[in-house]
């Protein structure tokens, strides 16, 4: 059977998709986030995934205001690189799992989710900043991807209670999937920022360090935050972070952190980072 | 149902528009005209002819005079979301650093320090009511 072994999230910033581009990566600058990222590559290289299930936020790529899915999950064989503006980035098409996301597709739909079927979807740095990441810059990607795409554009997002309820419905999903595969899921986004207006560059480390304890610890406990709270203590952006529980929704109670990493700053975020592996 | 107060609760916190119905009702044109900054060719027209090019949006004068004018609070108080102006930015070929600096209304390099130093303290920008938060 599939079994989901791991659970990664990290924050998903342009700018560090720009900086690995534009091979600035050792730069003074630079150098102190990619650092963050060295456990992390060695330790998926071990780990190595069948397939992962990203769960990401589209940034007004794939979707514009005509149609905005709370949940839409990417069904297709395969995924290019959105042009946010600036032409695609210079990273692999990335490769589906139509078989597990229609399985997942049907599983959460029977458990009450109204999922989004995606046959088609440009994918932006939301997405392929973290493979990014994880992965450095392969000419292909080394495992499959199931695309995740979460609204937390337009108000309202799902509540972070749903997030987490998602994330255990995916989790059995993948128990019922009658394939041998190592699943993991991310989730990406955050930690505090703020984008716009005359409060940008909000940063707040005591809330992002809070958070990452409270997704360890007593993540059922943090996703009934309101998402007043996310805005005030993180950034308008900051929202993003509800992303986090449904990968941490997707895992045992008891999975184990293993890795942390946190960096201020990058571009106009907090640089948020953390593993967990489930019990064998 | 939404608790009574969802919406305009995120209204006590400063500096931040939330993109709630009325504001995504009001600036549907707009978003949809940086949507089309997507595509190269509309990159290219868009800066032979600002003004031309945004005739082709049924968007108000005011949002194409936010636009013309690269005034960002104003385009969001007119309806503009951040992930859809970012793309006028981009077409500008500005970072979103170059975009916040205009924001909060300092130059690049003291905002770009700012951020170095830590970012913009939670402390103080909580609520407008109540500052000392």
């Amino acid at each position: 059977m599939a079994r989901i072994t791991a659970g990664v999230a990290t924050s998903h910033i342009p700018a560090v998709g720009a900086a690995i581009d534009l091979g600035k990566t050792h730069e003074p600058y630079w150098q102190p986030v990619f650092a963050g990222y060295e456990f992390s590559k060695r330790w998926i290289a071990e780990h190595k995934p069948d397939v992962v299930i990203l769960v990401y936020n589209d940034h007004a790529s794939a979707f514009s205001l005509e149609v905005i899915p709370t949940f839409a999950i990417g069904c297709a064989e395969s995924f290019a690189p959105a042009d946010e503006g600036w032409g695609p980035r210079p990273v692999p098409v990335v490769e589906g799992h139509p078989e597990l996301a229609w399985h997942i597709a049907q599983s959460t739909i029977l458990d009450e989710f109204d999922m989004t079927i995606v046959n088609r979807m440009d994918v932006d740095h939301g997405l392929t900043v973290p493979m990014s990441l994880m992965f450095g810059q392969p000419q292909a990607w080394p495992c499959k991807v199931i695309p995740l795409a979460v609204n937390v554009v337009q108000y309202p997002p799902p509540s972070g209670n749903r997030c987490w309820n998602l994330g255990k419905a995916i989790r059995k999903a993948v128990a019922s999937f009658d394939r041998d595969l190592n699943v993991m899921v991310w989730g990406t986004g955050g930690m505090s920022h703020q984008l716009q207006g005359p409060r940008a560059g909000l940063i707040n480390k005591e809330f992002d360090t809070r958070f990452l304890d409270r997704l360890t610890t007593d993540p059922e406990d943090l996703a009934q935050l309101p998402h007043l709270e996310y805005v005030r203590e993180a950034g308008s952006e900051g929202i993003e972070l509800v992303m986090w529980l449904i990968m941490r929704g997707a895992l045992a109670a008891e999975a184990r952190e293993v890795y942390r990493f946190y960096h201020v700053p990058a571009s106009n975020t907090a640089v948020g980072h953390i593993i967990f592996e489930n019990p064998h | 149902m939404p608790p009574a107060n969802y919406t305009e609760a995120f209204k006590d916190i400063p500096g931040t528009v939330v993109f709630d119905a009325t504001q995504s009702r009001l600036g549907y044109h707009l978003n949809m005209f940086c949507m089309s900054l997507m595509k190269a060719e509309n990159r290219a027209a868009f800066k032979a002819d600002e003004r031309a090019y945004l005739q082709k949006f049924p968007m108000t004068g005011d949002q194409r005079e936010a636009v013309i004018a690269r005034d960002y609070n104003r385009m969001i108080a007119l309806g503009g979301n951040i992930y859809f102006l970012a793309k006028i930015g981009a077409t500008d070929g500005f970072s979103f650093q170059n975009l916040a600096s205009k924001m909060t209304g300092v130059p690049e390099d003291e905002y770009k320090a700012m951020m170095i130093a830590g970012g913009r303290p939670a402390q103080g920008n909580r609520s407008k009511t109540d500052r000392s938060k």
